[in-house]
């Protein structure tokens, strides 16, 4: 049981940084304000309408995208596949964009749906084309994925400069959980529900990642194992985009780095990967609020820095390695 | 192979005198088009824009074709590289080491030149780690570009966040040039850059035609092809340099004017291809500029433009055939 206890080390550790998340920011929230003032006062109502729901969102976004990331390199087959290698997350940008152009006033969680449907197209489509193409390389995945991406991108931003809805687009594509309160994060539960289904169905993941006739011969269903995955990677993504803009790359270095450590057990990793990636956006949540203060630096940015640094040192280790 | 290319274009010169008549009409019609009100303004108001647009064709067209040689591929671009970025980054950093009052009462001339050089360095740097060490797979290469630029972005947009909001508007001044802000003094300045880089690259012109036979071949002929890799990363770097100050990232129109300057000029000469990617450029820079500015009254919408066309031209690049 001594995995057992590390999970547990590991949870606290992650509790530890939440609880810093919490006791970080401009109005004065501490133990000693918080013990000596009334539950109407300033401190209480801070930490119960800002703070709590920014850290749970920071967690519950964490662990959903890495997941997320993970049945995405388990149902593509490669390693550097996740949301915002896969067209996902812009297919996502370009439902929002539609609906708030088409349906103003349908309320968040309709936005998210449509949101959702057309990240599911999207990354429907992207497996589509990795099917049609024989691959000569594991890298061409990745890169067919970002083209896709960029290129839905630029449909999305053609009608957003035509209704003038440019800034908007860029609230989605950089996450910044600072506008998170009460009221504005609940639908990242759903997401937390995705995640507990995708622990539930890990073992399918794993024989799907093995082949369509593998898995038809082990008596499941491919193409609803196929489809279930995308489902939950795309509502991730969507409810990801919706509540707080997206962070590059953390589904595809948080797997990596938990499968160079424990290996590629997915039940066994599946734990540990939420909470590192719960830890990961955590850190550099808090570190984009200090690094500044009292102004903030997205997380978006702060993680474009980390992530794509890991990704590039993930991506020449691999290199050495085969050479 | 050659021999079928040459049966392909039989006439480059031909072909050349195509581009550049329809590269001169695209010209007249930027600058004449919907003019209204006295030609001593528009004339030479127009004449800024035109000149400027010309530059960045030029840089953008010839610093692709030329990485590509060296690089010996048809996909890799400096700006997919994250070159671009990388110049975006070096000129924050200035920022954020000098303060923003220093860095712009700083002689222009000296600023630029200061931004360049440290551009040229540090581009250097990187192609020769990631280039140095023998064959690498190009899709490797590809990707490790990508995600450079995406870390030289985030890069800049930290440090963009971290400096004083004062000297970031000095910084935004020098970081968001566009075609119709574009000084004078900036654009004489990028002129004779341009003009310095073509003079190193002209004499290299028929190395570089050998150097598509591939390094081993081309070493064996008798090309020092580490000193000519050297200069023309020099070369490229400050193109790209000038480029971005005028008009910031532009991520795939390089693919798209030096593969179509390939598919014009079979032959594969530099002599050829170089002034064919110029001459594409010029055409879909200054007719694209005068279409959907004048025709539809907006301009942003041909980057975008630019960038769904290059995406699907790199997807197709890329899935098509096996890439050398």
């Amino acid at each position: 049981m001594a995995n057992g206890l590390k999970l547990a080390a590991a949870a606290l550790g992650v509790l530890v940084l939440a609880a810093v998340s919490l006791f970080i920011g401009v109005s004065d929230v501490s133990l000693a304000s918080l013990l000596s003032s009334a539950p109407d006062d300033r401190p209480v109502q801070v930490l119960l309408i800002s703070r709590i729901p920014r850290t749970i969102a920071l967690v519950l976004a964490g662990m959903a995208l890495s997941v997320a990331g993970l049945i995405m390199q388990m149902l593509a087959r490669n390693r550097f596949v996740e949301p915002s290698t896969a067209g996902t997350v812009e297919s996502a940008s370009l439902g929002l964009l539609t609906v708030t152009l088409l349906a103003p006033d349908m309320p968040l969680m309709g936005k998210m749906l449509v949101a959702a449907l057309f990240a599911l197209a999207g990354t429907a489509l992207f497996m589509q084309l990795l099917r049609a193409v024989p691959l000569r390389s594991a890298l061409v995945v990745p890169l067919v994925g970002i083209m896709l991406g960029g290129v839905i991108w630029a449909v999305t931003q053609f009608f957003a400069y035509r209704f003038d809805l440019l800034q908007t687009l860029g609230a989605w594509t950089i996450g910044d959980f600072s506008g998170v309160i009460r009221g504005r994060y609940e639908l990242l539960w759903l997401a937390a529900a995705l995640t507990l289904v995708a622990y539930v169905a890990a073992d399918r993941f794993t024989v799907a990642g093995l082949g369509e006739a593998f898995t038809t011969n082990l008596g499941l269903n491919y193409r609803r194992v196929l489809t279930l995955g995308l489902s939950i990677v795309a509502l991730v993504t969507a409810v990801v985009v919706v509540t707080a803009g997206s962070i590059p790359f953390l589904g595809l270095i948080v797997p990596n780095l938990v499968s160079a450590v424990m290996g590629d057990n997915m039940r066994r990793s599946i734990p540990w990967i939420a909470l590192t990636g719960a830890a990961m956006v955590l850190v550099c949540d808090i570190i984009g609020r200090v690094i500044r203060f009292p102004y903030e630096i997205p997380i978006g940015t702060v993680f474009g820095v980390v992530g794509s640094a890991i990704f590039l040192w993930l991506l020449l280790r691999r290199r050495e390695q085969l050479g | 192979m050659n021999n079928l290319a040459e049966r392909a274009a039989p006439r480059p010169w031909l072909v050349l005198a195509l581009l550049l008549a329809a590269a001169l009409v695209a010209m007249a019609l930027f600058m004449t088009l919907n003019a209204r009100g006295s030609w001593d303004f528009v004339l030479p108001f127009r004449g800024r824009k035109l000149w400027a647009l010309v530059l960045v064709a030029y840089a953008i067209a010839v610093s692709t074709v030329l990485f590509q040689t060296v690089t010996e591929n048809r996909i890799l671009t400096p700006a997919i590289m994250g070159f671009d970025f990388l110049y975006q980054f070096v000129q924050t950093g200035l920022v954020f080491i000098l303060g923003g009052f220093a860095y712009a009462t700083l002689d222009p001339m000296l600023r630029f030149g200061g931004d360049v050089l440290v551009m040229v360095g540090l581009a250097t740097l990187l192609f020769r780690w990631l280039f140095g060490t023998g064959a690498r797979s190009l899709h490797l290469l590809v990707l490790v570009g990508i995600v450079f630029g995406v870390l030289f972005r985030s890069l800049s947009g930290l440090m963009q966040r971290l400096i004083d909001p004062n000297e970031f508007v000095v910084l935004q001044d020098a970081l968001f040039a566009s075609f119709n802000t574009v000084p004078p003094e900036l654009l004489l300045v990028a002129t004779g850059l341009i003009v310095a880089a073509s003079l190193i690259a002209l004499p290299l012109l028929s190395r570089l035609d050998v150097l598509l036979l591939g390094r081993d071949t081309a070493t064996n002929l008798g090309v020092d092809h580490r000193r000519t890799v050297a200069l023309v990363l020099v070369v490229v770097a400050v193109l790209i340099s000038v480029s971005t100050a005028l008009v910031g990232p532009v991520l795939f129109f390089g693919l798209l004017v030096a593969n179509l300057a390939y598919l014009a000029m079979p032959g594969y000469r530099h002599i050829e291809v170089l002034p064919a990617a110029v001459l594409i450029g010029v055409v879909g820079l200054v007719g694209g500029q005068a279409g959907p500015e004048h025709v539809f009254g907006y301009n942003t919408a041909l980057a975008i433009i630019i960038e769904f066309v290059g995406g699907v031209t790199f997807l197709v690049l890329l899935l098509r055939k096996a890439p050398r």
